[in-house]
């Protein structure tokens, strides 16, 4: 089957009811998206899908249809996506496992919402786990990227 | 000379660090330079840390586990600031498992006397405790220990080699080395003329260092004391580190395995045909190895990919022998609370004559409390996992580990190869906590290893593998009496701590030939250790014999103690009538560091004045891994549910190396701590664990994270860590805070149990 991930197109042979991160990881060596849970409680599988956030663990690769953005392909070249900027202005990773995921996430909540308020992040990024407690770098860096952006 | 100097790292006989000797350091290391045998061509070693090539590449070896505390940052800058270069210019790998990179610093810190004892006995059991941990080898990343271990070590590593870089710019220009300089991996000639580190490195690698180089004061510091950029932030925000998870390699397999959920029981019997009519999975193997009795029995499964192999390890019917321990949470604490009871305890605190103080207390001035808390699962973001392959005679691991002298060792017994013949290639940890110090996984891949004809396979397990066998932070129970004096302080104050014994457990997966005999003083670390003064104060631990496999979990003992101690020190300073913080004043009196804590914390959280209405304060202290930390907590009541608005904390190491690397940890300490007492536990049924992935047993969310300031003060003479100091005082400041807002004492954990937190 075909995928359309990061501008390109992936043939790969999976079991349609196999989860979109595992033929990610597995089948096309796209490591960006992390296992965390299986269940789609911890975000850090997060990709998005024709812009919006989906958790690739639970989501069957023969279902998905549009573009699949991953953390692999946000980045132009060597020039950081703003968020990214803003998470290295901050100092946000900690281990670094989850941060993939939230970034995705945040990328899609600014997409959305330019200029999101504490309580608008909290409700868009709460079911991102991070175990090292990186919040309030990432409160710091969703607000630093929200107004990097705005001035551009 | 030259050859012994670039084979072994003589620490201590070529340096004085600002007139001051080094002490424990100058024991020769006996253990041989790593790097030596396997330098690319052009490149040259001069000591286990530091590689220079001839394209004037400079490359410092990180031997330990990056698993969120920044450590290729800060171990890194130890040699920058001495080689006089910024940490942005410097390479890092991580380093191979070598007995090289012993780490001295973390049992001297896990030696039973408290950190504030510094006479001559207590400083002989440490520098004791510390020489185990070079003469075993342990290369560890634990006890919030690499900093200290690698502050000396790392910058003598930068410094010798800068001199040695200076001699020999001196031999070949005929300079006196006083007038040479180094700057930018250069040496810089007086009349300004530069020779590249790269171009002297191989001749300097075979020169003794000069005798009387010094290390830089710390009033010259250029990098260390200051924020430095971290040097792993572009690949963790770009998806490309690469975390064991992540490893691949060309013709790899996948693999998950699934061990008795009754940790340790055996395996009676298995049906794989299901299984393997599953697309993708190759093969089904017993798992069944040595020491079942503690790892239990179970099945692995083999595949092309991850997923698959997930599938296949539901679809084998497996039939599962008993637990070797109780069936149920009740029975297991029974054995706890029985243990606290009656149970024979070793006094690591006994001043004074508790018995005797106790025997003519007038009823009205004694206080008593029980204490209880559950065990808990580390639950790293990373599931475990681990790659083996095994072939040509050679065994090659690929993983996370905070213990990677002890994997080696490990592995190299399981697949029967020599440890010469076991190559250990770390990458970075999704987090550690403790759980990566464990041998379980890396031997389960070693052994899957066995049974693929030398191609590389990748264990991953799932969530549910993951939370359901663990080796956990184990309950505990603390019954506690103290006597109240006529003057409000506690005269005398009787601790009885009982768990299963941390160190028994790991001693027997980990070193089985040691025996775990004496006392463990993790079970009372916390309660026997903190710098209070009571006339008669005896802290007792009790080992409850339970076989439900316990290991180290952020702040160990801590964990638990810090929530006992500061809780029953807040009883205590109700019955006295007095603020919880002018309490601690009086009876921390002697310890000006720990005075000083609870003051700049007293000021931060504003903690004199009335509180806001509606919102309540709490306040409590913990002395671990020698840095002293005190928190104040502050909650609103929303709608009857508590919700955690701030958390102040001042913490003293001594000396902080990164301001705001060591914030983030003190933080991430916190609120590690603030998930496990809101809501997590690990009960069993069954002889199963209940709690199977992040919809049973969470942690905190954004939305619940409250502020958190944390101050760092140098007031403390002995450096202290700052990974897991952060946790303990975080639990019991909370609890008090509740007490003050609802009345309410807490005396388990979670605190879920009795009340509702906003989620």
């Amino acid at each position: 089957m075909n995928l359309s991930v990061n501008g390109q197109t992936i043939d790969i042979d999976a079991d349609p009811q196999m989860p979109l991160l595992w033929a990610l990881r597995d089948l096309a060596g796209i490591k960006g998206p992390k296992f965390g849970c299986g269940i789609a409680m911890c975000g850090a599988c997060t990709v998005l899908i024709d812009g919006e956030p989906q958790r690739s663990c639970t989501l069957p690769v023969g279902s998905v249809e549009g573009q699949v953005t991953t953390i692999d392909g946000l980045a132009n070249g060597e020039a950081l996506h703003p968020v990214q900027a803003a998470w290295v202005a901050e100092q946000v990773p900690q281990c670094g496992y989850c941060q993939s995921g939230q970034i995705m996430s945040a990328v899609a909540l600014l997409r959305d919402n330019p200029n999101p308020t504490d309580t608008d992040i909290d409700g868009a990024m709460a079911d991102n786990l991070c175990r090292c407690g990186s919040y309030p770098q990432i409160r710091a860096a969703i607000k630093r990227a929200a107004k990097s952006q705005s001035e551009t | 000379m030259g050859k012994i100097l670039r084979r072994t790292f003589l620490i201590g006989t070529a340096a004085i660090a600002g007139g001051v000797a080094f002490g424990a350091y100058k024991i020769r290391t006996p253990y041989p330079n790593p790097l030596e045998d396997n330098l690319a061509e052009g490149e040259s070693t001069f000591n286990p840390f530091l590689k220079i090539s001839s394209d004037n590449d400079v490359t410092v070896l990180v031997p330990r586990a990056e698993m969120g505390q920044g450590i290729t940052t800060t171990l890194t800058a130890l040699v920058a600031e001495e080689l006089n270069m910024d940490v942005a210019d410097i390479k890092t790998e991580f380093a191979p498992a070598s007995y090289a990179y012993f780490n001295s610093a973390m049992l001297e810190d896990g030696a039973p006397v408290p950190h504030f004892n510094r006479s001559l006995t207590a400083q002989a059991t440490r520098t004791a405790m510390g020489t185990v941990g070079q003469v075993l080898g342990l290369q560890v990343t634990g006890g919030s220990s690499s900093t200290k271990d690698a502050f000396d070590k790392m910058r003598l590593a930068g410094c010798t080699a800068r001199e040695t870089l200076k001699l020999a710019a001196s031999n070949k220009s005929g300079i006196p080395i006083g007038e040479l300089t180094a700057k930018d991996a250069m040496i810089v000639l007086p009349n300004g003329t530069t020779m590249s580190f790269g171009e002297l490195a191989k001749d300097a690698a075979q020169l003794s260092p000069p005798s009387d180089i010094q290390l830089r004061e710390k009033s010259d510091w250029r990098i260390l004391g200051k924020s430095v950029a971290r040097n792993d932030m572009r690949a963790k925000v770009t998806g490309q580190d690469i975390f064991g998870m992540d490893v691949d390699l060309p013709d790899m397999l996948y693999a998950t395995v699934k061990m008795n959920p009754r940790l340790g029981g055996a395996m009676i019997k298995f049906d794989a045909t299901e299984a393997l009519k599953i697309k993708g999975v190759v093969k089904v193997v017993d798992m069944t190895g040595p020491q079942e009795e503690l790892f239990g029995g179970g099945i692995g499964v083999i595949a092309t990919n991850t997923w698959a192999a997930f599938k296949g390890a539901e679809a084998v019917e497996i039939e599962w022998a008993k637990a070797p321990y109780p069936p149920n949470t009740d029975a297991i604490m029974d054995v706890i609370v029985k243990a606290a009871k009656t149970g024979e305890g070793d006094n690591l605190r006994n001043d004074g004559d508790v018995d005797l103080a106790f025997a003519d207390a007038p009823r009205e001035s004694i206080v008593e409390a029980e204490y209880r808390v559950p065990f808990l699962a580390h639950t790293t973001m990373e599931p475990m996992n681990a790659t083996a392959q095994l072939a040509n005679g050679r065994l090659d691991m690929w993983l996370g580990t905070q213990a990677q002298t002890i994997v080696r060792s490990d592995v190299a017994s399981e697949a029967g190869v020599a440890e010469e013949k076991t190559f250990i290639h770390s990458t970075f940890l999704g987090g550690g906590f403790g759980r990566r110090a464990e041998v379980d996984v890396p031997r389960y891949a070693a052994r899957l290893a066995k049974h693929t004809n030398g191609k590389p396979v990748k264990l991953v397990w799932t969530r549910e593998e993951d939370t359901t066998h663990d080796m956990y932070r184990p309950a505990a129970v603390g019954r506690f009496r103290a006597r109240m004096g006529d003057d409000g302080i506690p005269r005398a104050v009787d601790m009885r701590i009982a768990c299963p014994s941390i160190v028994g457990s790991i001693l027997a997966r980990t070193f089985p030939s040691i025996p775990a005999v004496g006392p463990d003083n993790s079970i009372t670390d916390g309660s026997f250790n903190q710098p209070y003064d009571f006339a008669d104060y005896r802290v007792s631990g009790i080992k409850a014999p339970l076989n439900i496999p316990v290991g180290f979990w952020r702040s160990v003992g801590n964990s638990y103690n810090g929530f006992f101690h500061e809780g029953f020190m807040d009883e205590l300073a109700v019955k006295s009538g007095m603020d919880p913080l002018e309490f601690r004043r009086k009876t921390m009196a002697k310890h000006p560091v720990a005075l000083a804590v609870l003051e700049e914390v007293a000021k931060m959280s504003n903690w004199t004045a009335a509180n806001i209405p509606g919102r309540s304060k709490g306040l409590a202290f913990n002395l671990s891994f020698g840095t002293w930390v005190a928190q104040v907590v502050e909650i609103a009541m929303v709608d009857d549910e508590i919700k955690i608005e701030n958390v102040w904390c001042a913490a003293d190491l001594g000396t902080v190396l990164d301001p705001q690397i060591v914030k983030t940890q003190i933080q991430s300490g916190i609120i590690y701590g603030l998930s496990s007492c809101i809501g997590q536990e690990i009960t069993f049924d069954d002889g199963m664990v209940e709690q199977t992935n992040f919809d049973s047993y969470d942690a905190l969310r954004i939305n619940q994270c409250p502020n958190i300031e944390v101050t760092l003060l140098e007031n403390a003479e002995h450096m202290g860590g700052a990974g897991e100091p952060g946790t303990p005082a975080a639990i019991p400041a909370l609890a008090n805070a509740i007490f003050a807002a609802t009345g309410k004492r807490l005396r388990q954990m979670p605190f879920s149990k009795e009340v509702d937190f906003v989620s």
